[in-house]
């Protein structure tokens, strides 16, 4: 396989830098499905028949929490990505793994939060707003979560087997996806629980 | 649920088909281990990630898929052909044509057509395959697997019934009892997610791992129309994706997207459903576009007329299509600001599409015109799609199309585009490109008596309907009294369908009699053909092209042919290829436990495939496969066996 020595690893070679155009592609059709699924919530967020709306169930402190968790996770990617450009491996590994840690908090708050909105009465069937705001964050949920078992995974693999062409490549694009589901949750927290609670 | 739920029961008609599924299983497998291939079929076709192998297994499901779906439109024609048949019941009749429409579009149009992309687009930009090809194996078996969960339902369970559009609240848990529309969430789902993995591949395919010198505008034109799909299929499938996971949602864990209560709007799904489903008509249509366009050009002699009006008008089509997605139901109360709107968005693109219409008759103005199958086809086309065409503009106009909703006018209008335009394109490209695979062209003189067949029946199936349609008669009607006068019209659409099967039935036994009888070809260009993918040799060798071409013009064979200028002036190097993996066809049989299981509810065994899926996903991450060398004297030695030299 050519090495080409000029770019960083995870651009090194053509299959290395086909994956990262790909997933950015990849990307822009997660973009079109998380429009669809914020378009849906605006279209039901005044459909809250009997049930609780977001003002009486929103509450801001777990909401902050997985705010500040999530925005350092994305910074401490970043901070991977960059200790792998300079061939660090401990420091990379290290902020690799703070990641996924603020990810598992991240995701234990918003589980707590959802037993919370449940035993509020707010189940996925109460109304057309609360099925809405549990599919959407459910969904960046579930992203969150497959994050964190696949970047356990890459991670594993970095201890294994070092920097390579194929691990500096998956590590740069976990950090893409990692990047991606900050901006999504930057939208959910404007525009679901700080439009839901003015 | 009860066991004595789990197989549709009562049905003549559905024990003859649980029959004849026991009995092919039997038969393949019998067969299989009789002719000890069980080791050929794993090593070189359900492991295979080549794009060619994978090609032609897409192609192959969707024939059996253009089968099954035909035997659906005889017996709803059938059924209909006159007054008060007892043929079907209402039940029945509505499972017919619900899975007829899915399967045509889902199953059989959309496999066609990326089975051909697969087989030519890397061809044509003469790369040595696509960019990633495990994932596009991933994509073939959840497309597959989709599709045999959908005819799975046939048998077990009871197909979905509220039309393929599935509306809401006809399709909710309440009005549709069965597990039918689950089956309908699931089997979508999975092959939709292939869907769209295949137009993420084939985007970066053809952006990234062209050969030197094919500049995007020398590219071919069939190319440029699977670009402009993908990048569709890119943008449209996530919209897919939500409204599936939606209907599921409502039907299998009691949320309320699209009920009447408790705050669900039932119009959002239509609107999900046609903000995918119009942009879909396009993925199917484009590539079928491309098609036309190689063959119009290859057997006029003529370059393509038009190059850059074609792409241009490809691309604004494709945006439009966008924008149009309303038009599907302007009866149902969105007012006329809107139902304006969609209205001129909808008439805009005929524009376009014109302009293509007339590129193709420019294209073969003083050209040399030789009638091929192919070419039959191709000239078939222009004509009877411009009639759909034209009745599409009819349906566009809001006010009128009051008149016309829903009856059989519409069903007209869109078999009118659906079948010349895609049903023929991939004919005709199935004809076209079958000696590039092959190495053996299909029988012409059986091929032209299938086509004369095909095209005939099949305006004496269509046209009918179109009367039917303005005289009232609406889509989907299981039964009519004899007093509304339908009868004689239906007959003689009855006796098209037959007509049609007919031509069907000689296209299969050509191959047949192709493989036994047609003469084997010397040289890879059988067409005298001017791009990429018939510079090789055919059949084609795993690494596609032995040096890697480089291009100084478009259609880059015929320059080389009649202007002097080489393709190939490298020499050879070492070729790297991916090697074969079985974790694609592995992830696809877990992906069908755990739709299936998810249908019925079954909630232990749809964790336990769950989890089953992360894990096939997670040891394709560990593996460490840096593929294949094919090494210089191994080329050499190919390169002389298909010239047909002795070593």
């Amino acid at each position: 396989m050519k090495i080409d020595a000029t770019k960083p690893l995870e651009y090194g070679s053509e299959e290395n830098s086909n994956k990262i155009f790909g997933f950015w592609i990849f990307l822009g059709a997660e973009i079109a499905l998380f429009s669809t699924l914020f378009t849906v919530y605006f279209v039901l967020v005044n459909r809250y028949a009997t049930g609780p709306n977001g003002t009486e169930l929103f509450e801001l402190s777990g909401v902050l929490w997985e705010t500040f968790l999530l925005l350092s996770s994305s910074f401490t990617i970043g901070l991977a990505v960059h200790s792998m450009r300079l061939g660090l491996k401990k420091p990379m590994m290290i902020f690799f793994g703070l990641t996924l840690l603020m990810g598992l908090g991240f995701l234990g708050i918003e589980i707590t939060e959802f037993f919370t909105y449940v035993h509020e009465g707010a189940t996925i069937s109460t109304s057309a707003f609360t099925s809405s705001l549990f599919v959407l964050l459910g969904t960046h949920g579930a992203h969150v979560s497959f994050g964190i078992l696949w970047g356990a995974s890459i991670l594993l693999q970095v201890k294994r087997q070092g920097f390579t062409l194929a691990t500096a490549n998956k590590s740069f694009i976990f950090s893409l996806y990692w990047h991606f589901l900050d901006v999504v949750w930057i939208f959910i927290f404007s525009f679901v629980y700080l439009k839901g609670l003015m | 649920m009860k066991w004595d739920e789990f197989f549709v029961t009562g049905e003549p008609m559905i024990y003859g088909a649980m029959a004849s599924i026991v009995l092919a299983t039997i038969a393949i497998i019998v067969g299989l281990t009789y002719f000890k291939k069980w080791g050929y079929l794993w090593r070189e076709w359900l492991t295979t990630v080549d794009h060619k192998r994978i090609g032609v297994m897409y192609i192959l499901s969707a024939l059996i898929m253009l089968f099954r779906g035909g035997v659906d439109a005889i017996m709803m024609r059938f059924q209909t052909a006159v007054p008060e048949n007892k043929f079907l019941d209402a039940q029945h009749y509505n499972e017919i044509f619900t899975t007829h429409g899915l399967i045509m579009i889902l199953f059989m149009a959309m496999p066609f057509i990326i089975g051909i992309m697969n087989v030519v687009v890397p061809l044509q930009i003469g790369a040595r395959d696509v960019a990633f090809p495990r994932l596009n194996a991933i994509s073939f078996w959840l497309f597959f697997v989709g599709a045999m969960l959908l005819n799975l339902s046939f048998v077990i369970g009871g197909s979905p019934d509220a039309g393929w559009s599935a509306y809401f609240p006809l399709a909710s848990l309440e009005f549709s009892p069965t597990v039918g529309n689950n089956y309908y969430s699931l089997a979508l789902q999975i092959s939709g997610i292939g869907t769209l993995l295949t137009g993420i591949n084939f985007i970066v395919t053809i952006l990234k791992m062209r050969a030197p010198g094919m500049k995007l505008m020398r590219m071919p034109m069939f190319t440029w129309s699977s670009l402009i799909t993908s990048v569709i299929i890119a943008f449209a499938f996530p919209v897919l994706t939500v409204a599936l996971a939606l209907m599921m949602f409502d039907r299998i864990f009691g949320s309320q997207f699209f009920t009447m209560s408790n705050g669900g709007m039932d119009m959002l799904w239509a609107n999900l459903f046609w903000v995918w489903g119009h942009p879909e008509v396009y993925i199917v249509i484009l590539p079928a576009f491309g098609i036309f366009s190689e063959i119009i050009a290859t057997f006029s002699k003529k370059n393509l007329y038009g190059y850059t009006s074609m792409v241009v008008s490809m691309v604004v089509i494709s945006l439009l299509s966008f924008l149009v997605w309303a038009h599907h139901f302007y009866t149902m109360g969105q007012g006329a600001m809107v139902n304006g709107f969609f209205s001129i968005t909808t008439m805009a693109i005929s524009v376009p599409t014109g302009v293509k219409i007339f590129n193709w008759l420019f294209t073969m103005r003083k050209g040399k015109i030789t009638f091929t199958t192919p070419m039959l086809y191709s000239l078939a086309f222009i004509p009877i799609f411009t009639i759909g065409g034209v009745t599409g503009v009819m349906l566009a106009m809001a006010s009128a199309d009051y008149q016309y909703h829903n009856t059989m006018f519409l069903v007209a209008h869109f078999h009118y585009v659906l079948i010349p335009g895609t049903v023929f394109a991939v004919i005709a490209g199935f004809h076209y490109w079958f000696p590039k695979v092959f190495g053996f062209k299909l029988n012409e003189r059986l091929g032209k008596h299938a086509f004369w067949w095909i095209a005939i029946s099949f305006n004496v199936t269509f046209f009918p309907l179109f009367f039917l349609g303005l005289q009232g008669m609406t889509r989907r009607m299981y039964t009519y009294s004899a007093e509304t006068g339908f009868g004689p019209l239906n007959l003689i659409s009855f006796a098209g369908a037959l007509g049609l099967a007919f031509g069907f039935i000689i296209l299969v036994y050509n191959i047949y009699y192709s493989i036994r009888y047609s003469p084997r070809e010397t040289d890879g260009d059988p067409w005298d053909a001017r791009t990429l993918e018939w510079a090789t040799s055919s059949p084609i060798p795993a690494y596609n092209f032995a040096v890697t071409p480089n291009v100084k013009g478009r259609d880059a064979l015929w320059s080389a042919k009649h202007d002097n200028q080489p393709i190939f002036d490298g020499k050879i190097e070492p070729i790297h290829l991916p090697s074969n993996s079985g974790k694609p066809v592995i992830l696809g049989a877990v992906f069908f436990v755990f739709g299936f299981s998810l249908v019925f509810s079954w909630w232990i065994p749809a964790i336990i495939s769950g989890i089953g899926i992360l894990i096939v996903l997670a040891s394709m991450s560990f593996d460490r496969d840096h593929g294949i060398t094919v090494s210089v004297e191994e080329i050499m030695e190919t390169e002389k066996k298909l010239r047909g030299e002795t070593l």
